[in-house]
Protein backbone atom coordinates (compact mmCIF):
# COMPACT_ATOMS: atom_id res chain seq x y z
CA UNK A 1 0.00 0.00 0.00
CA UNK A 2 1.44 3.01 -1.23
CA UNK A 3 0.80 6.40 1.03
CA UNK A 4 -2.24 8.03 -0.97
CA UNK A 5 -3.79 4.26 -0.51
CA UNK A 6 -3.06 4.49 3.50
CA UNK A 7 -4.26 7.68 3.77
CA UNK A 8 -7.20 6.73 1.58
CA UNK A 9 -8.56 3.15 3.45
CA UNK A 10 -7.02 3.85 6.73
CA UNK A 11 -6.48 7.03 7.99
CA UNK A 12 -9.25 9.30 6.47
CA UNK A 13 -12.02 5.62 8.27
CA UNK A 14 -10.28 6.66 11.01
CA UNK A 15 -10.61 9.94 11.47
CA UNK A 16 -13.66 10.05 10.02
CA UNK A 17 -14.88 7.98 13.21
CA UNK A 18 -12.88 10.06 15.74
CA UNK A 19 -14.47 13.06 14.63
CA UNK A 20 -17.91 11.58 15.13
CA UNK A 21 -17.55 10.66 18.25
CA UNK A 22 -19.02 14.42 19.93
CA UNK A 23 -22.31 13.28 18.04
CA UNK A 24 -22.19 9.51 18.92
CA UNK A 25 -22.00 10.81 22.12
CA UNK A 26 -25.03 12.85 22.06
CA UNK A 27 -27.14 9.82 20.84
CA UNK A 28 -25.17 7.74 23.76
CA UNK A 29 -26.24 10.35 26.28
CA UNK A 30 -29.65 11.03 25.29
CA UNK A 31 -30.73 7.44 25.41
CA UNK A 32 -28.89 6.86 28.92
CA UNK A 33 -25.97 4.81 27.72
CA UNK A 34 -22.73 6.39 27.78
CA UNK A 35 -24.38 8.86 30.78
CA UNK A 36 -27.30 11.79 30.83
CA UNK A 37 -27.80 15.26 29.42
CA UNK A 38 -28.47 16.86 32.69
CA UNK A 39 -31.82 18.69 33.93
CA UNK A 40 -31.98 20.43 30.47
CA UNK A 41 -30.86 17.99 27.75
CA UNK A 42 -32.16 20.67 24.57
CA UNK A 43 -29.56 23.34 25.63
CA UNK A 44 -27.04 20.50 26.70
CA UNK A 45 -27.26 19.53 22.87
CA UNK A 46 -27.67 23.17 21.45
CA UNK A 47 -24.31 24.16 22.85
CA UNK A 48 -22.44 20.47 22.48
CA UNK A 49 -23.25 20.71 18.79
CA UNK A 50 -22.57 24.58 18.63
CA UNK A 51 -19.25 24.36 20.22
CA UNK A 52 -17.78 21.49 18.18
CA UNK A 53 -19.21 23.16 15.10
CA UNK A 54 -16.52 26.00 16.72
CA UNK A 55 -14.09 23.66 17.20
CA UNK A 56 -14.42 22.18 13.42
CA UNK A 57 -13.75 25.21 11.80
CA UNK A 58 -11.17 25.62 14.12
CA UNK A 59 -9.54 22.57 13.53
CA UNK A 60 -10.06 23.15 9.44
CA UNK A 61 -8.77 26.77 9.38
CA UNK A 62 -5.61 25.33 11.00
CA UNK A 63 -4.84 22.53 7.89
CA UNK A 64 -2.91 25.06 5.61
CA UNK A 65 -0.94 27.09 8.38
CA UNK A 66 0.39 23.55 9.62
CA UNK A 67 1.15 22.16 6.30
CA UNK A 68 3.09 24.94 5.89
CA UNK A 69 5.04 25.02 9.17
CA UNK A 70 5.84 21.08 9.46
CA UNK A 71 5.71 20.55 5.50
CA UNK A 72 3.34 17.75 5.46
CA UNK A 73 1.57 18.29 2.64
CA UNK A 74 -0.64 15.25 3.47
CA UNK A 75 -2.69 16.90 5.84
CA UNK A 76 -4.52 18.99 3.07
CA UNK A 77 -6.42 15.53 2.34
CA UNK A 78 -8.07 15.34 5.62
CA UNK A 79 -9.53 19.12 4.20
CA UNK A 80 -12.67 18.19 2.94
CA UNK A 81 -13.58 16.10 5.76
CA UNK A 82 -12.81 18.72 8.54
CA UNK A 83 -14.40 21.64 6.88
CA UNK A 84 -18.37 18.73 6.56
CA UNK A 85 -17.84 17.86 9.80
CA UNK A 86 -17.53 21.04 11.01
CA UNK A 87 -20.80 21.96 8.46
CA UNK A 88 -22.33 18.59 10.54
CA UNK A 89 -22.12 19.91 13.21
CA UNK A 90 -23.25 23.69 12.74
CA UNK A 91 -26.37 21.97 10.89
CA UNK A 92 -27.30 20.01 13.53
CA UNK A 93 -26.90 22.76 15.93
CA UNK A 94 -29.26 24.59 13.51
CA UNK A 95 -31.66 21.81 13.28
CA UNK A 96 -31.60 21.07 17.34
CA UNK A 97 -32.66 25.16 17.49
CA UNK A 98 -35.47 24.41 14.72
CA UNK A 99 -36.65 21.36 16.00
CA UNK A 100 -36.08 21.15 19.70
CA UNK A 101 -35.92 24.46 20.94
CA UNK A 102 -38.14 26.46 18.75
CA UNK A 103 -40.19 23.51 18.30
CA UNK A 104 -40.77 24.32 14.70
CA UNK A 105 -42.76 27.07 15.23
CA UNK A 106 -42.12 29.16 12.11
CA UNK A 107 -43.74 32.40 13.60
CA UNK A 108 -41.21 32.05 16.44
CA UNK A 109 -38.25 31.27 13.69
CA UNK A 110 -39.04 33.96 12.29
CA UNK A 111 -39.07 36.30 14.98
CA UNK A 112 -35.40 35.32 16.20
CA UNK A 113 -34.07 35.47 12.98
CA UNK A 114 -35.15 39.05 12.07
CA UNK A 115 -35.13 40.53 15.82
CA UNK A 116 -32.01 38.79 17.14
CA UNK A 117 -28.89 39.39 15.63
CA UNK A 118 -26.91 37.07 17.13
CA UNK A 119 -29.51 34.44 15.75
CA UNK A 120 -29.24 36.21 12.30
CA UNK A 121 -25.22 35.81 12.56
CA UNK A 122 -25.95 31.90 13.20
CA UNK A 123 -28.05 31.69 10.33
CA UNK A 124 -26.04 33.42 8.01
CA UNK A 125 -22.75 31.24 8.91
CA UNK A 126 -25.10 27.68 8.16
CA UNK A 127 -26.31 29.10 5.16
CA UNK A 128 -22.75 30.17 3.55
CA UNK A 129 -21.50 26.74 5.62
CA UNK A 130 -24.39 24.85 3.16
CA UNK A 131 -23.04 26.20 -0.09
CA UNK A 132 -19.46 25.15 0.71
CA UNK A 133 -20.85 21.75 1.47
CA UNK A 134 -22.81 21.29 -1.52
CA UNK A 135 -20.04 22.15 -3.84
CA UNK A 136 -17.10 20.32 -2.13
CA UNK A 137 -17.88 17.39 -4.08
CA UNK A 138 -14.79 16.81 -6.93
CA UNK A 139 -16.78 16.59 -10.16
CA UNK A 140 -18.16 19.94 -9.38
CA UNK A 141 -14.96 21.39 -8.25
CA UNK A 142 -13.63 20.73 -11.25
CA UNK A 143 -16.27 22.04 -13.18
CA UNK A 144 -17.06 25.57 -11.40
CA UNK A 145 -13.43 26.18 -11.66
CA UNK A 146 -12.07 29.70 -10.10
CA UNK A 147 -15.19 30.36 -9.62
CA UNK A 148 -15.01 27.41 -7.03
CA UNK A 149 -11.64 28.73 -5.36
CA UNK A 150 -13.44 32.07 -4.89
CA UNK A 151 -16.71 30.56 -3.41
CA UNK A 152 -14.91 29.25 -1.06
CA UNK A 153 -13.02 31.98 0.72
CA UNK A 154 -16.09 31.80 2.16
CA UNK A 155 -15.37 29.81 5.39
CA UNK A 156 -12.79 33.21 6.88
CA UNK A 157 -16.07 34.86 6.71
CA UNK A 158 -17.68 31.78 8.40
CA UNK A 159 -15.29 32.19 10.91
CA UNK A 160 -15.99 35.36 12.06
CA UNK A 161 -19.59 34.87 12.05
CA UNK A 162 -19.31 32.16 13.86
CA UNK A 163 -17.52 33.42 16.80
CA UNK A 164 -19.56 36.75 16.79
CA UNK A 165 -22.68 34.53 16.98
CA UNK A 166 -21.15 33.20 20.06
CA UNK A 167 -20.02 36.23 21.24
CA UNK A 168 -23.55 38.02 21.48
CA UNK A 169 -25.26 34.53 22.83
CA UNK A 170 -23.32 34.18 26.12
CA UNK A 171 -25.21 35.71 29.16
CA UNK A 172 -22.07 37.95 31.04
CA UNK A 173 -18.64 36.31 30.75
CA UNK A 174 -17.30 36.18 27.37
CA UNK A 175 -14.16 34.20 27.97
CA UNK A 176 -14.64 31.18 25.93
CA UNK A 177 -15.52 33.33 22.85
CA UNK A 178 -13.00 35.40 23.53
CA UNK A 179 -10.45 32.30 23.05
CA UNK A 180 -12.23 31.39 19.96
CA UNK A 181 -12.16 34.52 18.79
CA UNK A 182 -8.18 34.77 19.81
CA UNK A 183 -7.70 31.46 18.27
CA UNK A 184 -9.41 32.67 15.05
CA UNK A 185 -7.35 35.42 14.59
CA UNK A 186 -4.05 33.40 14.74
CA UNK A 187 -5.73 31.11 12.38
CA UNK A 188 -6.39 34.27 10.01
CA UNK A 189 -3.09 36.01 10.50
CA UNK A 190 -1.42 32.90 9.59
CA UNK A 191 -2.41 33.72 5.84
CA UNK A 192 -1.75 36.96 5.75
CA UNK A 193 1.63 37.05 3.45
CA UNK A 194 3.51 39.20 5.65
CA UNK A 195 7.01 39.40 3.85
CA UNK A 196 4.66 40.50 0.75
CA UNK A 197 2.81 43.40 2.14
CA UNK A 198 6.38 44.66 3.50
CA UNK A 199 7.44 44.43 -0.09
CA UNK A 200 4.64 46.08 -1.24
CA UNK A 201 5.21 49.25 1.13
CA UNK A 202 8.18 51.21 -1.01
CA UNK A 203 6.06 50.57 -4.11
CA UNK A 204 3.03 52.33 -3.04
CA UNK A 205 5.01 55.43 -1.95
CA UNK A 206 6.29 55.26 -5.47
CA UNK B 1 -81.57 28.15 33.62
CA UNK B 2 -82.28 27.80 37.37
CA UNK B 3 -83.09 30.90 39.18
CA UNK B 4 -82.38 31.02 42.35
CA UNK B 5 -85.31 31.83 44.66
CA UNK B 6 -84.18 34.37 47.80
CA UNK B 7 -85.78 31.31 50.20
CA UNK B 8 -83.43 28.83 48.67
CA UNK B 9 -81.42 26.99 50.94
CA UNK B 10 -77.63 26.14 49.20
CA UNK B 11 -76.55 22.06 49.77
CA UNK B 12 -73.15 24.20 51.04
CA UNK B 13 -75.23 26.09 53.82
CA UNK B 14 -76.25 22.90 55.47
CA UNK B 15 -74.95 21.89 58.32
CA UNK B 16 -73.81 18.01 58.06
CA UNK B 17 -74.99 15.52 60.63
CA UNK B 18 -72.32 14.26 61.87
CA UNK B 19 -70.88 18.17 62.51
CA UNK B 20 -74.29 18.90 64.11
CA UNK B 21 -74.37 15.86 67.01
CA UNK B 22 -70.87 16.47 67.45
CA UNK B 23 -71.12 20.38 67.31
CA UNK B 24 -69.39 21.15 70.50
CA UNK B 25 -66.39 19.12 69.56
CA UNK B 26 -66.30 21.21 66.53
CA UNK B 27 -66.23 24.66 68.17
CA UNK B 28 -64.05 23.36 70.83
CA UNK B 29 -61.62 22.53 67.86
CA UNK B 30 -62.06 26.21 66.18
CA UNK B 31 -61.06 27.63 69.58
CA UNK B 32 -57.84 25.30 69.73
CA UNK B 33 -56.40 26.66 66.23
CA UNK B 34 -57.66 30.26 66.82
CA UNK B 35 -55.84 29.84 69.93
CA UNK B 36 -52.71 28.70 67.90
CA UNK B 37 -52.74 31.64 66.07
CA UNK B 38 -52.21 33.59 68.58
CA UNK B 39 -49.07 32.25 69.61
CA UNK B 40 -46.81 32.08 67.05
CA UNK B 41 -43.73 31.27 69.37
CA UNK B 42 -44.56 27.59 70.00
CA UNK B 43 -44.10 27.05 66.54
CA UNK B 44 -40.10 29.20 66.12
CA UNK B 45 -37.89 27.92 63.71
CA UNK B 46 -34.67 26.31 64.95
CA UNK B 47 -32.48 25.16 61.57
CA UNK B 48 -30.06 22.39 62.43
CA UNK B 49 -26.77 22.87 61.33
CA UNK B 50 -26.31 19.52 59.89
CA UNK B 51 -26.10 18.91 55.98
CA UNK B 52 -29.61 18.55 54.55
CA UNK B 53 -31.15 17.91 58.24
CA UNK B 54 -34.63 17.45 58.63
CA UNK B 55 -36.66 20.04 59.13
CA UNK B 56 -38.94 20.46 62.33
CA UNK B 57 -42.26 21.88 62.62
CA UNK B 58 -42.97 23.31 59.03
CA UNK B 59 -46.56 24.08 58.43
CA UNK B 60 -48.70 24.01 54.97
CA UNK B 61 -49.57 27.11 52.97
CA UNK B 62 -52.56 27.41 51.10
CA UNK B 63 -50.28 29.79 48.47
CA UNK B 64 -48.47 26.35 47.52
CA UNK B 65 -48.92 25.56 43.89
CA UNK B 66 -50.40 22.31 43.36
CA UNK B 67 -48.11 21.39 40.24
CA UNK B 68 -45.53 18.48 40.38
CA UNK B 69 -42.23 19.41 42.14
CA UNK B 70 -39.26 18.90 40.42
CA UNK B 71 -36.78 16.33 41.37
CA UNK B 72 -34.38 17.17 44.05
CA UNK B 73 -31.94 16.06 41.63
CA UNK B 74 -32.96 18.93 39.45
CA UNK B 75 -33.38 21.30 41.78
CA UNK B 76 -30.09 21.01 43.80
CA UNK B 77 -27.74 19.89 40.17
CA UNK B 78 -29.19 22.48 37.83
CA UNK B 79 -27.96 26.11 39.15
CA UNK B 80 -27.06 29.43 38.71
CA UNK B 81 -25.30 30.64 40.75
CA UNK B 82 -22.04 32.48 39.64
CA UNK B 83 -19.88 32.88 43.03
CA UNK B 84 -19.52 29.37 42.12
CA UNK B 85 -19.02 28.97 38.36
CA UNK B 86 -20.70 30.22 35.69
CA UNK B 87 -21.97 26.59 34.31
CA UNK B 88 -25.03 25.13 35.53
CA UNK B 89 -23.60 22.36 36.94
CA UNK B 90 -20.73 24.24 38.75
CA UNK B 91 -22.43 25.43 41.92
CA UNK B 92 -23.20 21.49 43.00
CA UNK B 93 -19.25 21.01 42.12
CA UNK B 94 -17.90 23.71 43.58
CA UNK B 95 -20.47 24.68 47.27
CA UNK B 96 -19.50 21.38 48.25
CA UNK B 97 -17.29 22.72 51.00
CA UNK B 98 -18.75 26.20 51.85
CA UNK B 99 -19.33 26.65 55.00
CA UNK B 100 -22.90 28.31 55.69
CA UNK B 101 -22.55 28.21 59.92
CA UNK B 102 -21.79 29.96 62.04
CA UNK B 103 -23.41 32.84 60.02
CA UNK B 104 -24.60 36.06 61.08
CA UNK B 105 -27.22 38.62 59.09
CA UNK B 106 -26.30 42.36 59.43
CA UNK B 107 -30.03 44.52 59.04
CA UNK B 108 -29.42 48.07 58.80
CA UNK B 109 -31.15 51.45 57.46
CA UNK B 110 -34.45 52.77 58.21
CA UNK B 111 -35.88 50.64 60.93
CA UNK B 112 -36.09 50.65 64.79
CA UNK B 113 -34.52 47.64 65.17
CA UNK B 114 -31.11 47.12 63.42
CA UNK B 115 -27.88 44.89 64.55
CA UNK B 116 -26.02 42.27 63.09
CA UNK B 117 -27.72 38.78 64.31
CA UNK B 118 -26.01 35.24 63.90
CA UNK B 119 -28.44 33.07 62.31
CA UNK B 120 -30.23 31.14 64.88
CA UNK B 121 -31.60 34.47 67.02
CA UNK B 122 -32.47 36.03 63.56
CA UNK B 123 -34.47 33.07 62.29
CA UNK B 124 -35.99 32.38 66.42
CA UNK B 125 -38.82 34.65 65.40
CA UNK B 126 -40.55 33.48 62.78
CA UNK B 127 -42.41 30.19 61.71
CA UNK B 128 -41.43 27.42 58.76
CA UNK B 129 -44.01 27.17 56.64
CA UNK B 130 -43.63 24.89 53.09
CA UNK B 131 -43.93 27.30 49.97
CA UNK B 132 -44.37 24.75 46.53
CA UNK B 133 -44.05 27.48 44.19
CA UNK B 134 -43.21 28.01 40.38
CA UNK B 135 -39.96 29.50 40.14
CA UNK B 136 -39.47 30.88 36.32
CA UNK B 137 -35.80 31.55 35.38
CA UNK B 138 -35.04 34.76 32.73
CA UNK B 139 -33.34 32.40 30.48
CA UNK B 140 -36.74 30.89 29.49
CA UNK B 141 -36.79 27.68 31.79
CA UNK B 142 -39.08 26.95 34.78
CA UNK B 143 -39.19 24.37 37.93
CA UNK B 144 -41.73 23.70 40.43
CA UNK B 145 -39.70 23.78 43.98
CA UNK B 146 -41.13 23.07 47.30
CA UNK B 147 -39.14 25.39 49.56
CA UNK B 148 -39.59 25.77 53.54
CA UNK B 149 -38.93 29.23 54.33
CA UNK B 150 -40.28 31.99 56.92
CA UNK B 151 -42.74 34.95 55.45
CA UNK B 152 -40.89 37.91 54.44
CA UNK B 153 -43.51 40.10 55.22
CA UNK B 154 -43.26 38.72 58.56
CA UNK B 155 -39.07 39.77 58.77
CA UNK B 156 -39.69 43.21 57.51
CA UNK B 157 -42.20 43.89 60.50
CA UNK B 158 -40.43 42.35 63.12
CA UNK B 159 -37.32 44.54 62.06
CA UNK B 160 -40.02 48.08 62.36
CA UNK B 161 -39.11 49.68 59.07
CA UNK B 162 -39.34 53.54 59.58
CA UNK B 163 -41.71 55.56 57.21
CA UNK B 164 -38.51 56.46 55.17
CA UNK B 165 -38.34 52.94 54.15
CA UNK B 166 -39.07 52.46 50.89
CA UNK B 167 -36.88 49.65 49.26
CA UNK B 168 -35.18 46.77 50.90
CA UNK B 169 -31.96 45.81 49.39
CA UNK B 170 -30.18 42.36 50.27
CA UNK B 171 -26.31 41.23 49.74
CA UNK B 172 -25.00 37.89 49.27
CA UNK B 173 -21.59 36.78 50.92
CA UNK B 174 -18.26 37.79 48.96
CA UNK B 175 -15.83 35.59 50.04
CA UNK B 176 -13.09 34.60 47.95
CA UNK B 177 -11.49 31.91 49.71
CA UNK B 178 -15.18 29.83 49.90
CA UNK B 179 -16.38 31.30 46.17
CA UNK B 180 -14.41 30.35 43.68
CA UNK B 181 -16.35 32.17 41.14
CA UNK B 182 -15.87 35.17 43.17
CA UNK B 183 -12.36 35.87 42.00
CA UNK B 184 -13.43 35.97 38.20
CA UNK B 185 -15.01 39.45 37.34
CA UNK B 186 -17.96 38.12 35.86
CA UNK B 187 -20.18 40.62 38.48
CA UNK B 188 -19.17 43.64 40.33
CA UNK B 189 -19.80 41.88 43.65
CA UNK B 190 -21.16 41.12 46.19
CA UNK B 191 -24.33 40.21 44.22
CA UNK B 192 -27.20 42.72 45.10
CA UNK B 193 -30.63 42.76 45.13
CA UNK B 194 -33.91 44.50 46.21
CA UNK B 195 -37.68 44.91 46.71
CA UNK B 196 -39.65 47.80 47.08
CA UNK B 197 -41.14 47.82 50.18
CA UNK B 198 -44.61 46.93 49.05
CA UNK B 199 -43.26 43.82 47.25
CA UNK B 200 -41.27 42.64 50.48
CA UNK B 201 -44.85 43.01 52.29
CA UNK B 202 -46.20 40.90 50.10
CA UNK B 203 -47.62 37.34 51.56
CA UNK B 204 -45.77 35.72 48.77
CA UNK B 205 -41.68 36.37 49.23
CA UNK B 206 -40.12 34.34 50.95
CA UNK B 207 -36.57 33.55 53.37
CA UNK B 208 -36.14 30.11 51.95
CA UNK B 209 -33.70 27.53 54.56
CA UNK B 210 -34.97 24.13 52.92
CA UNK B 211 -36.14 22.26 50.14
CA UNK B 212 -38.38 19.49 50.20
CA UNK B 213 -38.19 19.61 53.88
CA UNK B 214 -34.90 19.72 54.28
CA UNK B 215 -31.93 21.89 55.57
CA UNK B 216 -31.20 24.29 52.13
CA UNK B 217 -28.19 22.84 49.80
CA UNK B 218 -24.88 24.84 49.63
CA UNK B 219 -25.81 25.52 45.83
CA UNK B 220 -29.23 26.61 46.39
CA UNK B 221 -28.14 29.13 48.63
CA UNK B 222 -27.54 27.78 52.46
CA UNK B 223 -28.19 28.93 54.76
CA UNK B 224 -30.61 31.37 53.81
CA UNK B 225 -31.93 32.86 50.79
CA UNK B 226 -34.82 35.04 48.60
CA UNK B 227 -37.85 33.32 46.98
CA UNK B 228 -39.89 35.77 45.24
CA UNK B 229 -42.01 33.61 42.62
CA UNK B 230 -43.54 35.96 40.60
CA UNK B 231 -40.10 37.45 39.64
CA UNK B 232 -37.21 35.96 37.43
CA UNK B 233 -35.07 33.69 39.45
CA UNK B 234 -32.04 36.16 39.45
CA UNK B 235 -34.03 38.19 41.92
CA UNK B 236 -33.97 35.19 44.26
CA UNK B 237 -30.40 36.78 45.76
CA UNK B 238 -28.97 33.46 47.57
CA UNK B 239 -26.40 33.15 50.59
CA UNK B 240 -27.73 36.24 52.73
CA UNK B 241 -25.41 38.54 54.87
CA UNK B 242 -26.98 41.93 54.81
CA UNK B 243 -30.48 43.43 54.69
CA UNK B 244 -31.05 46.93 54.46
CA UNK B 245 -34.24 48.81 54.71
CA UNK B 246 -33.34 51.95 52.37
CA UNK B 247 -35.29 55.37 51.49
CA UNK B 248 -33.77 55.03 47.59
CA UNK B 249 -33.60 52.12 45.21
CA UNK B 250 -31.16 49.94 45.63
CA UNK B 251 -28.48 48.96 42.82
CA UNK B 252 -29.07 45.28 41.69
CA UNK B 253 -26.10 43.17 40.41
CA UNK B 254 -28.13 41.71 36.74
CA UNK B 255 -28.99 45.63 36.34
CA UNK B 256 -25.88 47.23 36.88
CA UNK B 257 -24.09 44.36 34.46
CA UNK B 258 -26.88 45.05 31.60
CA UNK B 259 -29.31 47.35 32.50
CA UNK B 260 -30.93 46.95 29.12
CA UNK B 261 -31.83 43.13 29.42
CA UNK B 262 -32.50 42.96 33.61
CA UNK B 263 -34.33 45.34 34.93
CA UNK B 264 -34.83 46.18 38.79
CA UNK B 265 -38.78 45.44 38.36
CA UNK B 266 -37.69 41.93 36.72
CA UNK B 267 -41.06 40.79 36.81
CA UNK B 268 -42.13 37.55 34.97
CA UNK B 269 -44.08 38.62 31.77
CA UNK B 270 -43.98 36.88 28.67
CA UNK B 271 -45.35 40.30 26.78
CA UNK B 272 -41.78 41.70 27.24
CA UNK B 273 -38.94 39.93 25.62
CA UNK B 274 -35.29 39.90 26.71
CA UNK B 275 -33.99 41.58 24.06
CA UNK B 276 -31.99 37.95 22.82
CA UNK B 277 -35.14 35.74 23.61
CA UNK B 278 -38.45 35.50 23.91
CA UNK B 279 -39.95 35.56 27.00
CA UNK B 280 -43.54 34.23 25.59
CA UNK B 281 -42.51 30.26 26.70
CA UNK B 282 -40.19 28.44 28.97
CA UNK B 283 -38.90 25.01 29.01
CA UNK B 284 -40.04 23.24 32.13
CA UNK B 285 -37.05 21.24 33.71
CA UNK B 286 -37.05 17.40 34.10
CA UNK B 287 -39.54 16.90 30.95
CA UNK B 288 -38.33 14.44 28.24
CA UNK B 289 -36.00 15.48 25.20
CA UNK B 290 -39.65 16.14 22.88
CA UNK B 291 -41.32 17.61 25.84
CA UNK B 292 -43.01 20.87 24.37
CA UNK B 293 -42.44 23.67 26.10
CA UNK B 294 -45.45 25.61 27.73
CA UNK B 295 -47.10 29.25 27.60
CA UNK B 296 -45.23 31.53 30.50
CA UNK B 297 -47.84 33.07 32.55
CA UNK B 298 -48.13 37.00 33.36
CA UNK B 299 -46.35 37.03 37.08
CA UNK B 300 -45.56 33.57 36.85
CA UNK B 301 -49.31 32.79 37.28
CA UNK B 302 -49.27 34.85 40.77
CA UNK B 303 -51.35 37.34 39.63
CA UNK B 304 -53.47 37.88 41.85
CA UNK B 305 -51.65 38.21 44.61
CA UNK B 306 -49.42 40.87 42.99
CA UNK B 307 -50.88 42.18 39.86
CA UNK B 308 -52.45 45.57 41.67
CA UNK B 309 -48.52 46.21 43.14
CA UNK B 310 -48.04 47.10 39.56
CA UNK B 311 -51.16 48.59 38.53
CA UNK B 312 -49.73 52.17 37.67
CA UNK B 313 -46.74 51.23 36.37
CA UNK B 314 -46.21 50.79 32.48
CA UNK B 315 -44.55 47.16 32.57
CA UNK B 316 -42.80 47.32 29.16
CA UNK B 317 -40.47 50.51 30.68
CA UNK B 318 -40.00 48.98 34.09
CA UNK B 319 -39.15 45.37 33.02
Amino acid sequence: MNTLQQIRFIWKPVIFLVCLIPALLVVGDATGITGGLGANPVEEILDRFGNWALRFIMITLAVTPLRRLSGWNWLTRFRRMLGLFTFFYAFMHFLTWVALDRELRLSDIIEDLTERPFITLGFAAVVLLSALAITSFTALRRRMGRSWQTLHKAVYVIGVLGVWHYWWQVKKDVTEPLVYALILTLLLAARVNWSRLYERRPQAIR
Amino acid sequence: MQIRKANQILPSEITSETNYINRRDFIRAGAIAGGSLMTPSAMSAVIPDQRLAKLANVSKSDLSSDETPNSFEDISTYNNFYEFGLGKGDPVVYAENFKPRPWSIEVSGEAEKTGTFDFDDFMKPFDLEERIYRMRCVEAWSMVIPWVGISLAEVVKHFQPTSKAQYVAFETLNDREQMPGVKGRSLDWPYREGLTIAEATNPLPILAVGIYGNVIPNQNGAPIRLVVPWKYGFKGIKSIVKIKFMSTRPKTSWNMAAAREYGFYANVNPEVDHPRWSQARERRIGGSLFASKQETLMFNGYGEHVAHLYKDLDLRRNY
